[in-house]
This record gives structure tokens, C-alpha cells and sequence, in this order.
């Protein structure tokens, strides 16, 4: 196959992907607008999805956390600085890590979750009922899993944010004899509400981009079993690259200014 | 009195790629009377199906439902007609996150008002219909192959459709089952005066309760008519399929 080919294909490829996300969208959108919401699922989405990503989320902030204060209470401390590292810590988890490794954790277990059920909903024609029953599968699974999503992705960033500043406070205070008070000082310094609420907006882009695109691999899967694979790896990759992506667009957006 | 026209398709032809599987196929659904498709394993039987419920399209030619042309036509207009119209799937589908019982009492629950007791107890009758009452709360993995498709069967019926699109709702069921199925199709079509296409590889039901029959042979109906035309027909396609014989202008 000639380069040229190859190209034009991939370019279809990548504009049928563009016009399946934007019809998926709209066909969301249009069902939240006539408030034709499945709640019973949208809460037994969200509890699932909260509780089961808590525990890895509280982790993965902890050590981060832990890790950002170790790197920067050494330097700090060297050059007669040590009360800057709870704003060091603070920032970058309130700003960036957060909601970031959040996103990457959840788009790692949920997004895959969803793709993979779906795509299993589909090769075993559950799909297929549901439309014949006149039941369409956005309403009836997307819708809920966004929801859930919008919802519980917030509120996951918000422990990861305070875990993730109690973890850099505990190591500061070991390691670099920085107390506690001092820290907090300078994390109230450095950080405004402003900047949680950026974060948290983050945290709902984020939510969107899994949902979405969880949903979106898992009902475009084509081919059994090994289709559901591959509908669930492409979930997860997507999802992060577009995290990142999206991740520094909105930063630049939302902090660029400072 | 001529029959009236429930459903048809219209000179369709479908193909997955480069293989063709139906050619200027036609076909027409007469209301108020069953209509059994038979034709060899893969000869697209159940796409039919699809095709009537709206679930694919075809590369060309037209599908009428009730007067409405299908094609073309956007997912959610399809909506209405699709509360008329049921499928019961060949390997069941069931949704496999709900109980048997949900999934029986999905369409009643989503597309009317009836109150909850009232749904059960309609659920209940669907089920014992099909001689599975004591399923109600079974997830679909407990379930046998044989007890999906019946519930799946049930989850079709239960909302009293138009017009009921069966794949094969007896193949792979023991003889007395078989014949419960094949009485309430009966049944159903008598009662409510409901169309039905059932595709099925079991001539005796098949001469049980068609009215017509229709044969598919390579993407295209080659024999339609009533029953007793097509039991005695001198098609050699026809009779060699009814027979089962390896002779006979179908290759084997
Ligand atoms: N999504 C698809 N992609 C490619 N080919 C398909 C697809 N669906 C069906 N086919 C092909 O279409 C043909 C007809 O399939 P269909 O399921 O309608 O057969 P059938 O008559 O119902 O067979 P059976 O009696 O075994 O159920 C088969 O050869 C199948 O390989
Ligand atoms: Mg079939």
C-alpha cells in the first residue's frame, strides 16, 4: 500500500472517530438536557466507581505527596528555604497532581471497566436488545456513567489533594524538621480557593474524557472476545493521552495568566 | 380477500464488506399471519431479522414496517416503532447485569406507566408461559442455553407486539418445550391477531403453525407460499431441503 493511501485511510479513520465521539456527545447532551436520567444506575455507578477507586487514589496522592516534599524540603532546607515546601507541595498537588493522577488512575481502572462491558454488551447483542426494545443505549448506559463519573472524579481529587498535602506535611516535618504550622502557613500562602476550583474543573474535564471515550471504545467494539481487549486497551490509552493533552491546554488557560 | 402487507423487504441487497449475503432479495410479511423463513445455516436468516427490526441497513433497496420505510431513518424515530415490533433474539441477549425478571419486565417498565405489582404480575405470566416462573430473580449466568432463550422469548412476547420477530425460539429445546413455544406463537397470533416471522429449522413446528413459508437459498427468497403450496411443492430446492437429502440441486 502506497504512503499516500495509507494516509487517506488513517484520515477517515481519524474523521469517522471524530464524528462518532461528536454524535455520542450530543446524543448525551440531549438526554441530560430532557433530564432522561436512569438515577437508580447513576447512583450505583457513582458509589462503585468512588469506592472502588478510593483506596488506589489515597495511594498513589500519599506517595506523591510524600515524594514532592522529600524532593523539595532537601533543596529548600539547603538554601535556608525550608518554609516555602508546604506551598511547594500544595501547589503542585492542588494545580496539577491532583486531578491528574487522579484522572490517570480512575481512566486506568473505571474507563477500562466500562469500555470492557460494554464492549462485552455488544458482541453478545445486549446492544442490539436494547435498541429493539426502543431503548437507547446512551440513556440507558452512558448517561449514568458520566454522570457518576462527573460527579465522583471531583470528589476523589479533593481527597487526593488533602491526602496528598498531609502526606508532604508528615514527611516534612521527619525529614526536614519543618512543623506543621509552618507548613500549613505557607500552603494558605501559595494557594487560593481559586486554585481548588480550577483543579476540581479539571478534575470534571477529566471525567468527561473517560467517560466518553470508555463508552465510546466499548460501542464501537467489533469482533469478540479479542474486540473487547482491544476496545479496552484503546479506552485506557486514549484516555490518558487525551488527559495530558487536555491537562496542559487547561492549565495554560486557566493559570497561564499568573 | 387479498392479504394485507404487515412488513416487506423490497428488492434488498446486503453485504458485510465483500461478501454478499442477501441479492435483490424480497420478501412480504403478511398482517395478521405467521410466516416461517427456513434456508441453509448462514444463508442470512437472521439478518433478515435485523433488517426488520431496523437494526442494519441495507446497501440498497428498501425495508417497509407498518407502511414506514426504514431506511434512512434516524435511530431515535425508530423509537415508536419499535414499541410495536419485538425481537427474540437467537441467543437470547439478555441484558446480564438485571435478574431474569427485570430483563422480562424491561420494555413494560420503560415504555409505559403500569404500575409495579401490575408489571409483575404480567412478568410472572410471561414466564410461566414459557415454563420458567421459579427464574424470576436468576441472573442470566445461572441460567442454562435453553432457559436464556425462553426468557428471551418471554421478554419478546410480553409487551403484546404487532409484529414479533422469532430466530429460531425452538432450536436446541427438548420436544415438549419445543411444543409449548410453538403452541403460544399460535396462541399469540389467534388471541391478538399479532404477525409473526419465525425462522426455525424444525419442520414439524414449522407445519405446525406457519401460514406461509418462505425460502432462502443464496441471498435470495427462491420458494414463498401457503404452508400445504410449499409442503407439496415440486421445487427441487424445496423438496430437498424438506427432505434433508444429500442429492439434489443444493450443494452440501
Ligand atoms: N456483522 C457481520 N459481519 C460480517 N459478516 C456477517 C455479519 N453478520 C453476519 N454475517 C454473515 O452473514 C451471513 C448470514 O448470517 P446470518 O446470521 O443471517 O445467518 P443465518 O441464516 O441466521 O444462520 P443460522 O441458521 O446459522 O443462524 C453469514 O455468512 C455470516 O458470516
Ligand atoms: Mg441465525
Amino acid at each position: 500500500m502506497g504512503i499516500l493511501e495509507r494516509f487517506g485511510e488513517r484520515t477517515i479513520a481519524f474523521l469517522e472517530y471524530l464524528g462518532g465521539m461528536t454524535s455520542l456527545i450530543g446524543e448525551s447532551v440531549r438526554s441530560l438536557v430532557h433530564a432522561q436520567i436512569r438515577y437508580a444506575e447513576t447512583f450505583v455507578q457513582a458509589y462503585e466507581l468512588g469506592i472502588g477507586s478510593l483506596l488506589i487514589v489515597l495511594l498513589t496522592s500519599l506517595f506523591t505527596g510524600m515524594v514532592i516534599s522529600l524532593e523539595s524540603a532537601q533543596q529548600a532546607v539547603q538554601f535556608g528555604i525550608g518554609s516555602l515546601v508546604g506551598g511547594a507541595v500544595t501547589y503542585t498537588s492542588v494545580r496539577e497532581l491532583g486531578p491528574m493522577l487522579t484522572a490517570v488512575v480512575v481512566a486506568g481502572r473505571v474507563g477500562s471497566a466500562i469500555a470492557a462491558e460494554i464492549g462485552s454488551m455488544v458482541v453478545t447483542e445486549q446492544i442490539d436488545a436494547l435498541r429493539s426494545m426502543g431503548l437507547s443505549p446512551v440513556r440507558f448506559l452512558v448517561v449514568p456513567r458520566l454522570l457518576a463519573l462527573a460527579i465522583m472524579l471531583p470528589l476523589l481529587t479533593v481527597f487526593a489533594d488533602i491526602i496528598s498535602i498531609l502526606g508532604g506535611m508528615w514527611i516534612a516535618q521527619a525529614y526536614a524538621h519543618i512543623n506543621p504550622a509552618s507548613f500549613i502557613a505557607s500552603a494558605r500562602q501559595a494557594v487560593g480557593f481559586e486554585d481548588v476550583v480550577k483543579g476540581l474543573l479539571k478534575a470534571l474535564v477529566f471525567a468527561c474524557i473517560i467517560a466518553f471515550v470508555g463508552c465510546y471504545q466499548g460501542l464501537s467494539t467489533r469482533g469478540g472476545a479479542a474486540g473487547v481487549g482491544r476496545a479496552t486497551t484503546s479506552a485506557v490509552v486514549i484516555s490518558i493521552i487525551l488527559i495530558f493533552g487536555t491537562n496542559f491546554i487547561m492549565s495554560y488557560l486557566l493559570f497561564g495568566g499568573h | 380477500m387479498e392479504p394485507t402487507i404487515y412488513a416487506s423487504l423490497d428488492d434488498v441487497t446486503l453485504s458485510f464488506g465483500e461478501h454478499v449475503i442477501l441479492k435483490n432479495c424480497s420478501l412480504k410479511i403478511v398482517r395478521g399471519a405467521i410466516t416461517c423463513i427456513v434456508g441453509l445455516s448462514g444463508a442470512g436468516k437472521s439478518t433478515i431479522l435485523r433488517l426488520l427490526d431496523g437494526l442494519i441497513e441495507p446497501s440498497s433497496g428498501h425495508v417497509y414496517v407498518d407502511g414506514h420505510d426504514l431506511c434512512h431513518t434516524p435511530e431515535r424515530d425508530l423509537v415508536e416503532l419499535r414499541q410495536k415490533t419485538s425481537l427474540a433474539f437467537q441467543f437470547a441477549a439478555l441484558l446480564d447485569s438485571l435478574t431474569i425478571g427485570e430483563n422480562v419486565g424491561l420494555p413494560l417498565r420503560e415504555h409505559t406507566a403500569l404500575p409495579d405489582e401490575k408489571i409483575r404480575h404480567i412478568v410472572d405470566d410471561a414466564l410461566e408461559s414459557v415454563g420458567l416462573r421459579h427464574v424470576y430473580d436468576s441472573l442470566p449466568n445461572e441460567l442454562s442455553g435453553g432457559m436464556l432463550k425462553r426468557a428471551g422469548f418471554a421478554r419478546a412476547i410480553v409487551t403484546r407486539p404487532e409484529l414479533v420477530l422469532y430466530d429460531e425460539p425452538t432450536t436446541g429445546l427438548d420436544p415438549i418445550v419445543t411444543n409449548l413455544i410453538t403452541d403460544t406463537i399460535v396462541r399469540l397470533r389467534e388471541k391478538l391477531g399479532g404477525t409473526a416471522v419465525v425462522i426455525s429449522h424444525d419442520l414439524h413446528s414449522i407445519f405446525r403453525m406457519a401460514d406461509y413459508v418462505a425460502m432462502l437459498f443464496e441471498g435470495a427468497i427462491i420458494a414463498y407460499g401457503p404452508r400445504e403450496e410449499i409442503r407439496t411443492s415440486t421445487n427441487p430446492f424445496v423438496q430437498q431441503f424438506l427432505t434433508g437429502s444429500e442429492v439434489g440441486p443444493i450443494p452440501v
